[in-house]
């Protein structure tokens, strides 16, 4: 038996062109020997749903700059929940307002990662929340 | 209810899941492939090699687009993209270039990594496929590394064999290597838009000549492949002469004709018999692996580890050879 891969969808929601940061995640995930589904650019959440589940993924990540994240984050989680998906750990990388946070944690989202945070936290918190999953 | 059963309602989380399972090589996904066998043999499956950013991706889209219009049949796509070698992770981005097919239900595509496996493919996307094809898919497009060494593998897998090209890839000769070439039922020349497409057209079609397409038979232990069985060959079936077709992927351009060209190879395989010996032949190669990795673990019942391990001491000393080793391990005697 082959040991268990992390697989983590990185999707861009929203219209921003902007996928530089989802992509440094994306490398960092892969050098901490996670795969990685890349989706790119102008995801809806209809199609980060369905790309989770014809993948299998433990994880989806999603990159978001362009402030409609409390549009964004609950829909792609309620149609995660809507496709027997709600085992996946959410984590939202982009320029999140403090006071959005508490919303988004009590939707369910695992981690939030602002400008500037380090990959090594990133792929580190990634690491724990499905371990958690797999060991309960 | 099991997962096999879910997938063979159609349901597709539970075909999610089982590829994960089957891609894992659990005891769970070896014995659904089981269950799943006797609904396998329907699918046509389609590869599709060339080096990376010939447009491959792009190519699969618009033809998984074009069949869903055209035939409505289901279609399922495996792209496997390489993993690192020293980590082990992977960067699977195929799914960029197929938005297209997003909000279809008749479309699952799934990405792998090659996990470690050389020639283009995973270790597991045979099974992969199977899986497809045992949930009805019909058309299973299956999307290669394209690490430009001649990918046998996906030749082997795969009914139908694209092999693509593009211009502007520095030197087309190198692009394309003649054993690649070898394995190509339908050559595609993509971004035909771009400068020097005429020129790539011309560089294949007189490499081409060169690789004169003779009955495609693979080796298999230094001896043609599904040629042992008691059906006869169909004599006077007609060779089929690989056609070269220009496309331009992003404009949808040229898809039609490479659409009529894949099925038209598929009446080809199955009119000369070619289908059936390729299926043989694939049957065969499993069963092969299959009989050698029992036997092995088997062996390894029969024989205690400290028993192999003192048998491999005194080959490590030059004390047996190899051969007297087996014939030691297995008959108990070194002659
Ligand atoms: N100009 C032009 N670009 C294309 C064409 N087909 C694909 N591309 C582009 O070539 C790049 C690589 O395409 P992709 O499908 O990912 O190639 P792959 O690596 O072989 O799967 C992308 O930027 C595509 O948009 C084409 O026919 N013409
Ligand atoms: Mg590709």
């Amino acid at each position: 038996m082959t040991e268990r891969k992390i697989r983590v969808l990185v999707a861009k929601p929203g219209l921003d062109g902007h996928d530089r940061g989802a992509k440094v995640v994306a490398r960092a995930l892969r050098d901490a020997g996670m795969e990685v589904i890349y989706t790119g650019l102008r995801q809806t959440p209809e199609m980060i749903a369905e790309a989770a589940l014809q993948e299998d993924v433990d994880v989806v990540g999603l990159s978001i700059l362009s402030g409609a994240h409390m549009a964004l984050v609950p829909r792609v989680i309620e149609l995660l929940k809507a496709n027997g998906m709600e085992h996946v750990k959410v984590f939202v990388g982009g320029i999140i307002p403090d006071e959005d946070v508490p919303r988004l944690k009590e939707l369910g989202v695992a981690g939030i990662y602002g400008p500037g945070t380090s990959t090594e936290d990133i792929v580190r918190d990634v690491r724990a929340a499905v371990q958690g999953v797999a060991s309960s | 209810m099991n997962l096999v059963e879910n997938v063979l309602e159609g349901d597709r989380l539970a075909l999610a899941r089982l590829l994960s399972q089957v891609e894992n090589d659990t005891e769970e996904g070896r014995a659904a492939l089981e269950a799943l066998f006797p609904y396998t043999g329907n699918a046509h499956l389609i590869g599709v090699t060339g080096a990376p950013g010939t447009g491959k991706s792009s190519l699969v889209n618009q033809l998984a687009r074009h069949f869903r219009k055209e035939k409505g049949c289901r279609v399922a796509v495996v792209a496997v993209d390489p993993s690192s070698p020293f980590t082990g992770g992977a960067i699977l981005g195929d799914r960029v270039r197929m938005r297209d097919l997003a909000g279809d239900p008749g479309v699952f595509i799934r990405s792998m990594a090659s996990r470690g496996s050389l020639g283009g493919l995973a270790t597991a996307t045979a099974a992969v496929t199977q899986v497809f094809d045992a949930a009805g898919y019909e058309m299973i497009f299956i999307e290669t590394v394209g690490a430009g060494q001649a990918e046998v593998d996906v030749a082997r897998l795969a009914h139908t064999t694209l092999v693509v090209d593009a211009p502007g890839l520095g030197d087309d000769i190198q692009a394309i290597k003649a054993g690649i070439l070898e394995i190509a039922d339908i050559l595609v020349v993509n971004k035909a838009d771009r400068p020097g497409a005429e020129y790539t057209e011309r560089a294949l079609k007189g490499m081409l000549e060169l690789a004169h397409p003779t009955r495609r038979a693979f080796l298999h232990h230094g001896r043609p492949m599904g040629t042992s069985g008691q059906e006869e060959e169909p004599r006077d079936a007609p060779l089929w002469v690989p056609p070269v077709l220009r496309t331009i992927a992003t404009q949808g351009e040229g898809i039609t004709e490479l659409a009529e060209a894949i099925l038209h190879h598929a009446e080809h395989l199955r009119a000369s018999g070619d289908w059936a010996t390729r299926e043989r032949a694939r049957l065969q190669s499993e069963l092969d692996a299959l009989l050698q990795e029992m036997l092995i673990a088997r062996f390894r019942e029969d024989v205690p580890q400290a028993r192999y391990e003192e048998v491999l001491s005194r080959v490590f000393q030059r004390a047996l050879s190899p051969w007297e080793a087996v014939r030691l391990l297995l008959d108990g005697r070194a002659s």
